[in-house]
């Protein structure tokens, strides 16, 4: 069986970012990715805002894309395409299939780079009947972005997320009308500037605490019945109005792909619906690290590939033996928030913690503390769900961690 | 004139206030000088990027991802959606490429957003 260094899941913005990463250090790594092309969900993502942090320019996501699939290909990096990693073993072993065959390889370390899939009708369970027109947001975009074909005339939105506001804008741009984007909360889950560039430029209605109760059409989809929420997200009746419409897409969220993590037996957080990860973003399997939308779902790509680079690091430590660390100290918070990672830490260096709130907060002080002792608090004007928080606890405060870390909201 | 507006040039989203006295525009809540330019645009001609893709043939893809070099007037972003409609270009592509020069005669370029290769 060959043995490989380390091998890379997944050569979407965290894969080739961590895969870049390793062959700085010196470290050979063989990339698995399972579509024909690397950059990941990147390449359908035509709009531009990509890059501000890691090449200090907007770009589109394919130039971001391009950026660093270059620079992957000047090293000389090794990888397969059209190869995906069916089994994953605690003992890091490997079974990938490819058009060659099923393959198994054994590696010294891993790095999860795998991305996330859309949440479907399925999932959230819309009533009504089964009709032609019912698409993912996402895989709306690639049958435009990729093979210009556009999957509907007059369309309408369910979920106010980022993928949904660019669709819509996107569809606008493709001639179809968008007829209106619905919301279950009563905020958006996007960031305020798509709700600028890609709704109120093109009059895009938006209604929220509002939910699609009924999709209706024989064959294609005919009209969809809308319904207002109560405060637990439950349709009041006699709410309901009706909009005629060809096209439903849905906007309702990303999941981490995790099946080859779950049946590897790593430990996974069901409110990240990633694996849990320690302060080095290794799992609770050592020598496999995750990073990207697959450890936890992210709005802005430079963050995922600065993920990237940080588990090379802790690829480099592991392999290298560079210190043993107790990574006992739990780190937690109240129910004001979504999820912090990592779920672990130890006290030998400083740490970045990120976290998600459930609902928006206003001019709110958040504390970090731990046993009974206050180490930081910050005030915030404002935290929303829809953006990713980072906070860094620098070494001077990590010395007064006791045995937890705790993360508060307090007005 | 006062104007109440969400700065939209970065993910931050700052809320910014501005105002105008006879001349000079005063401009708050903004937490970096490019929200100041981006409110003051907004409110005498306003301008969005504008990205699309074009049909691209000699190539095993078909569609060219594209992008303005710089900010469009928002009234043209159909017109210039429309020219670009009836386009078909020639792979091979290189990232940065210009594909329509000086579109609508506004001084900017369309430019393609990712290379492609030409396939035989
Ligand atoms: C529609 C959309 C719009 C976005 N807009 C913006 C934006 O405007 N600005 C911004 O900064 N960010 C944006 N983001 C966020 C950012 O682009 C993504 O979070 C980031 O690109 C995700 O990178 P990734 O490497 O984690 O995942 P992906 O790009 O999804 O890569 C994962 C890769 O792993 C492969 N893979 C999965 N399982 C296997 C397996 N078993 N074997 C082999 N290969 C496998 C997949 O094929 C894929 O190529 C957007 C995201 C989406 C989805
Ligand atoms: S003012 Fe500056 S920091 Fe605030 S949103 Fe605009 S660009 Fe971002």
């Amino acid at each position: 069986m060959r043995h490989v260094k380390c091998v890379v899941i997944g050569g979407g913005s965290a894969g080739l970012a961590a895969a870049i990463q390793l062959k700085k250090y010196n470290i050979d790594c063989l990339l698995l990715e399972k579509e024909d092309v690397l950059g990941g969900i990147l390449n359908q993502c035509i709009h531009n805002g990509f890059g501000l942090t890691r090449f200090k320019e907007e770009l589109t996501g394919p130039s971001y894309a391009e950026r660093l699939v270059s620079e992957f290909h000047d090293l000389g990096i090794e990888f397969e395409l059209d190869s995906t990693v069916i089994k994953l073993n605690s003992d890091k072993s490997i079974e990938y299939i490819n058009p060659k065959g099923v393959h198994k390889i054994q590696a010294e370390s891993i790095v999860l780079a795998l991305g996330a899939r859309e949440r479907t009708r399925g999932n959230i369970m819309i009533p009504g009947d089964r009709s032609v027109g019912v698409w993912t947001a996402g895989s709306a975009q690639k049958y435009l972005n990729i093979d210009g074909y556009c999957v509907g005339k007059r369309v309408f939105i369910l979920g106010s997320g980022d993928i949904g506001l660019i669709m819509a804008r996107r569809m606008t741009i493709a001639k179809a009308k968008v007829v209106g984007v619905a919301e279950i909360m009563p905020y958006s889950n996007g960031l305020t500037r798509n709700l600028v560039q890609c709704l109120y430029d093109y009059d895009i209605p938006l209604y929220l605490s509002t939910t699609i109760t009924r999709i209706n059409g024989n064959g294609r989809v005919q009209s969809i019945e809308l319904s207002r929420v109560d405060e637990n997200l439950k349709p009041i009746s006699g709410t309901e109005f009706n909009i005629e419409v060809d096209t439903v897409l849905l906007s309702v969220g990303l999941i981490p792909d995790n099946i080859i993590t779950e049946n590897a037996g790593i430990e996974m957080d069901p409110r990240t619906k990633g694996p849990k990860i320690n302060q080095y973003y290794e799992t609770s399997i050592p020598g496999i690290f995750a990073c990207g939308n697959g450890l936890h779902i992210h709005d802005v790509v430079d963050f995922v590939s600065e993920e990237g680079d940080m588990v090379a690091k802790s690829v480099e430590r592991y392999l290298n033996q560079l210190g043993k660390s107790d990574l006992s100290i739990p780190v937690n918070s109240d129910s004001n928030f979504i999820y912090v990672l990592p779920q672990t830490i130890d006290k030998s260096q400083a740490v970045k913690l990120k976290f998600r709130v459930k609902r928006p907060l206003k001019n709110v002080k958040l504390v970090i503390r731990t046993k009974d002792e206050i180490i930081m608090t910050l005030p915030k004007t404002q935290l929303l769900p829809a953006e990713l928080e980072m906070i860094t606890l620098p070494l001077p405060l990590i010395d007064k961690i006791q045995d937890e870390v705790r993360l508060e909201i307090i007005a | 004139m006062k104007h109440e507006l969400t700065c939209i040039v970065c993910p931050r989203g700052c809320l910014i206030q501005l105002v105008k006295d006879e001349e000079h525009y005063i401009c708050t809540g903004n937490q970096c000088k490019r929200g100041e330019v981006y409110a003051i645009q907004e409110v005498t001609e306003p301008r969005r990027m504008f990205t699309t893709t074009v049909q691209i043939v000699g190539s095993k893809l078909s569609r060219c991802p594209v992008v303005s070099s710089s900010a469009i007037r928002k009234e043209d972003i159909f017109k210039i959606r429309d020219i670009l409609d009836g386009l078909v270009i020639h792979a091979p592509i290189q990232v940065n490429d210009i594909i329509v020069e000086n579109i609508l005669g506004t001084g900017i370029h369309i430019i393609a957003s990712r290379s492609i290769k030409k396939d035989a």
